[in-house]
């Protein structure tokens, strides 16, 4: 596949002016989907587990004769996330049908809020790396039903072209959704990239303080479609826009924007067009592709639902969800700051890397904010880049502080918990379960310590000697060689008390 | 009542009232029905099939009455059901090839509550294909022939379920009525079949034809039959959105009283002029249809009923905006036949892609009238086109709800002719889509407006000796009114008969 032509990064910015818009979906995590009382799988730790075609009832499958029936969970929640977007809440809104023949599509057709979404007219805050803020406009915040997964097999890809048979679970069918689309983001330039990883994080953040989605991206629980367009700095009409499917990490959001910044301006540079359309974005090669040409004619035929009534909440209901809010993420930010006795630079760190409900989490599971902040930013951010993902997901808060806890109580050294991270987020199990899987006990039983020195010693007789003459650094040798003997699992204080101990016998 | 004719021949009331009084068993009853249909539904073919299982459930609930178990009113009586309803056991086609052997794994509502009442469940009746059409003549499996005429039509899409009670193959049975499959079948065949106020009845297991318009009914040879089924079926489902929360009166009672009443005094029957032989269509009408509405007009007025004309002018759109919004709801209803989950599935030679497979089977699996309201509904919503067909229609439906309220300011029911025709030869208008649409013209603005609709025989037309019917429409929620009204001139024009005008037809077999 030949490579596309990439204009430098700073050059484009010269020469045109980034507009930006995202289309993020939410699955929330009501107990059961949108529209059927068949449990949702986006709520359980594992969707996989059940196995294919488990969590769905007539309604899903779109049988003949079924009916759906909204959700009042889901609408609660996506009333309250309209609010916590500062949108406005519709009196009446209605669901329409998006008609489109496709497999995953038990009725072929996705009941979906159309020309009135239940929230709009919103604006969110963005805080970037170096604190400063840009205000995101949102157009809309509508309700739907997520469709299902189809599996190619048999050809090269997993697409779907020179696939011998293709199979269709429908557990995902019908999970509710809210899509939260933006206006045009203007003005961004350089920062472009930056400010649609930290739109994302803040959508991500904002579902998380609601409890309303596991919101984990990894696991598709937010999904981002990142619209970008170029048109020459300083003109006023809007260029070509394309649609980045699927973006589903912060990081490749503000890869995928950089990304089509630099194709788009190479191709506008060299007197080209844009075509619209739908691209996918290569996590692997760091790349888009063409998807399907996308035109605004795409007919969907959408029209009223007629099997569903309007959703009319009251002022009391609307009333009593605002009041319910937890703090606007802006708010909540500077009471954590304090409460956790961060430095600025200390609190960007964990800000800026998506990890902030992450330590708020682990420390209200018991850590201490130092240590929470310690382990997110570097052992599991370590993890996180080489596999380049998100450290947040990567591991759950509650493991992580009782990790912490483990090293605290000298039930694991460093060293050790940094093997059982590793291990924990392979799902090897809670970190309890690989303590003994593994066998990674910190060795505390001093008579198989004072085995062990005893035998170090033989080997190297002088150095009680030298201890006695003052020269205690040459117990040195002996950790090192009890530690080694006990692959890393014995308390190196503890093992260097002993040894002094019988240098003094 | 012992011998099987004369079981055949009883009222559901009757019948019920005979089994409660342990006077005879369901299983007599239930037998006697299947032996019926095995001798004359090979002419008739109201049922696609027949219950395996209806002896046994029979004599299940004779065991449950002998053991002193209080049942519902109509405990013990059999009951056919309207293909289109999906029901656990029996195959469920909605009269479609594409559909052919696909055995549910739930009940509808209404299915599930008359089986919850301990009725019978004979089997499933024919219909047009989808409840497309006013004839049965599109059902995928054979038309359905009127037992009053074996070379007519018995009306459609419910022609089975109306076909089946006028040749006393069932006493009972459950339609369903989108713009008349219930009322017109009713009309031509001499027998009651009411549509009750949208969201009345559960739609839930009901194959969707057009969503907003769809409403399970009753079917029966008696008013007060139409309303004891009707009490077991309706109230509010939740698992149908547009199920009404209202607390219904019985509407039993409602028919009981007006049976018993004999007069209409201060009843305002408003006489809707679009929908008769002095509207704009009125060359559509049948003499006799007209002649034998006259009379039973006279026969209100002498029991005491105030004879009101009133004006519904949108009504003349009616069938244009009814042939927008049914098609377009329908092209989306039927999507969800592609091969993929249930029923037919058809693979081009040699293979192909999931697009040609789903082609495949909606080209082999649809019938010509399907495939032609498919295309004209996917059209009515395209882009460019919506707001000139679908809008449109909208509006103009809009219109007819508040010519519906204007009319009902001025009177407590409406009525019409239930149908404009007596029922007319097998295959007179099969290729004649239009005219075949004409035959709703009187019964598809109460499925526009959502209010209830009773039609029931007023006698058989002069020139040709068929059955002619009358319609009764209420505000919306007024079903009561319905059977009321319409018991009331069912007593008097018994009275007239000497008898229900079904003893008038000819012996079948």
């Amino acid at each position: 596949m030949p490579r596309d032509a990439l204009m430098d990064f700073d050059a484009a910015l010269e020469k045109y002016e980034p507009v930006l818009g995202f289309e993020v979906h939410v699955e929330l995590s009501t107990a059961t989907k949108m529209f059927s009382d068949a449990p949702n799988p986006a709520t359980g730790d594992d969707a996989e587990a059940a196995g294919p075609n488990t969590a769905i009832t007539p309604v899903d499958l779109g049988l003949p004769g079924s009916l759906p029936v909204v959700n009042e969970t889901a609408v609660r929640y996506s009333i309250s996330l309209g609010l916590a977007l500062g949108c406005r809440i519709a009196e009446s809104s209605r669901f329409a049908r998006k008609n489109y023949f496709y497999p995953d599509l038990a009725k072929n057709y996705q009941i979906s809020q159309y020309d009135e979404p239940i929230a709009f007219e919103g604006e969110v805050e963005v805080e970037l790396e170096d604190g400063t803020v840009v205000r995101v406009p949102i157009e809309r915040a509508h309700m739907e039903e997520d469709a299902g997964k189809l599996t190619h097999v048999g050809g090269a890809t997993g697409r779907i072209h020179g696939a011998e048979y293709s199979l269709v679970d429908y557990n995902r069918a019908g999970v509710p959704l809210v899509e939260i689309v933006t206006k045009p983001i203007y003005g961004t330039a350089e920062r472009a990239p930056e400010v649609g990883r930290a739109y994302v994080g803040a959508i991500r953040e904002i579902v998380r303080g609601l409890g309303i989605s596991q919101a984990r991206m990894e696991r598709g629980n937010l999904r981002c479609d990142a619209n970008v367009s170029l048109r020459p700095r300083g003109a006023e009409k809007l260029g070509t826009r394309t649609e980045t499917k699927n973006v589903n990490s912060l990081r490749s959001v503000e890869r995928a924007v950089r990304y089509e910044i630099r194709r788009q301006a190479a191709i506008l540079d060299g007197g080209g067009t844009i075509t619209q359309e739908t691209r996918h974005w290569h996590e692997d090669r760091g790349e888009t592709s063409a998807g399907r040409p996308k035109s605004d004619a795409d007919d969907y035929r959408y029209f009223p639902e007629p099997d569903l009534l309007p959703v009319e909440p009251s002022a009391e209901l609307i009333e009593e969800l605002r009041a319910a809010l937890p703090e606007a993420p802006a708010v909540r930010r500077r009471r954590l700051k304090a409460d956790w006795g961060f430095t600025d630079e200390e609190f960007r760190d964990v800000a800026n890397s998506g990890l902030l409900v992450e330590v708020a989490e682990t420390v209200a599971a018991g850590a201490a904010p130092a240590q929470a902040r310690k382990w997110w930013t570097g052992e599991i951010a370590r993890i996180a880049n080489a596999r380049t993902t998100d450290p947040a997901g990567l591991i759950s808060p509650v493991h992580v502080s009782e990790i912490v806890a483990m090293v605290e109580n000298g039930e694991l050294t460093d060293r050790l918990a940094r093997q059982v991270v590793e291990a924990v987020i392979d799902g090897e199990g809670s970190p309890a379960e690989v303590v003994t899987t593994r066998g990674l006990q910190v060795v505390s039983d001093d008579s198989a310590l004072t085995a062990a020195i005893d035998a170090a010693l033989a080997e190297q007789p002088d150095v009680l000697a030298k201890i006695r003459d003052g020269k205690v650094q040459a117990a040195g040798a002996i950790i090192g060689a009890v530690m080694k003997q006990m692959r890393g699992q014995a308390d190196a204080a503890r093992v260097r008390e002993l040894i002094l101990e019988r240098a003094q016998s | 009542m012992s011998t099987a004719s004369e079981l055949t021949r009883a009222s559901a009331a009757d019948l019920a009232a005979a089994i409660a009084a342990r006077e005879v068993s369901s299983a007599e009853v239930t037998r006697a029905h299947l032996e019926r249909i095995g001798a004359v539904d090979g002419d008739v073919h109201a049922f696609l099939h027949v219950s395996e299982a209806a002896i046994a459930t029979a004599e299940e609930v004779d065991r449950r009455l002998a053991a002193g178990e209080r049942l519902g009113p109509l405990a013990g009586v059999p009951v056919a059901i309207k293909d289109v309803l999906c029901t656990i056991y029996m195959p469920s086609t909605a009269g479609s090839r594409i559909l052919e052997g696909w055995v549910p794994p739930y009940d509808a509502t209404p299915v599930a509550r008359l089986r919850a009442a301990g009725l019978v469940p004979l089997g499933k009746t024919n219909m047009d294909e989808f409840a497309m059409g006013s004839s049965t003549e599109y059902s995928a499996y054979g038309a359905t022939r009127n037992p009053w005429d074996l070379t007519r039509i018995p009306g459609g899409s419910g022609g089975g379920s109306a076909a089946a009670l006028a040749a006393f193959e069932a006493p009972l049975a459950l339609g369903s009525d989108t713009g008349g499959s219930i009322r017109q079948p009713a009309a031509v065949t001499g027998t009651v079949g009411v549509k009750p106020t949208y969201g009345g009845v559960s739609r839930y297991g009901a194959i969707a034809l057009a969503s907003s318009l769809d409403q399970v009914g009753p079917v029966s040879r008696s008013v007060l039959d139409a309303a004891l089924l009707h009490d077991v079926i309706g109230g509010h489902d939740p698992r149908d959105s547009t199920s009404l929360r209202d607390a219904w009166p019985s509407f039993a009672d409602a028919a009981r009283r007006g049976a018993e009443e004999g007069t209409l005094r201060g009843l305002r029957v408003g006489v809707v002029r679009e929908l008769t032989a002095d509207g704009p269509t009125g060359d559509g009408f049948q003499a006799g249809v007209t002649q034998r509405f006259r009379e039973a007009l006279g026969i209100l007025a002498d029991a005491g009923a105030e004879i009101v004309e009133v004006d519904a002018p949108s009504f003349d759109y009616g069938i244009a905006a009814y042939y927008l919004i049914l098609p377009a709801e329908a092209s989306s209803n039927l999507a969800k036949f592609d091969s993929v989950r249930f029923g037919l599935r058809v693979t081009p030679p040699g293979g192909g892609t999931v697009e040609q497979v789903m082609a495949a089977t909606r080209e082999a699996g649809f019938g010509p009238e399907v495939k032609r309201r498919v295309i004209l509904g996917t059209y009515a919503l395209s882009a460019g086109y919506y707001d000139a067909y679908y809008g449109s229609a909208q509006k103009v439906r809009t219109l007819i709800q508040r010519d519906f309220a204007a009319a009902f300011e001025t009177a407590d029911v409406l009525v019409s002719p239930a149908a404009p025709t007596t029922a007319f030869p097998l295959g007179a208008k099969v290729d004649d889509p239009l005219a075949m649409y004409l035959n709703d013209l009187t019964t598809i603005p109460a499925n526009l407006a959502g209010v209830p609709g009773i039609a029931l025989p007023v006698g058989l037309a002069p020139e040709d000796g068929l059955p002619v019917g009358i319609q009764f429409m209420a505000p919306a929620r007024a079903d009561d009114r319905l059977y009321h009204v319409g018991a009331a001139l069912e007593r008097l024009l018994q009275e007239r008969w000497g008898g229900p005008l079904h003893a008038q037809a000819p012996a079948l077999g």
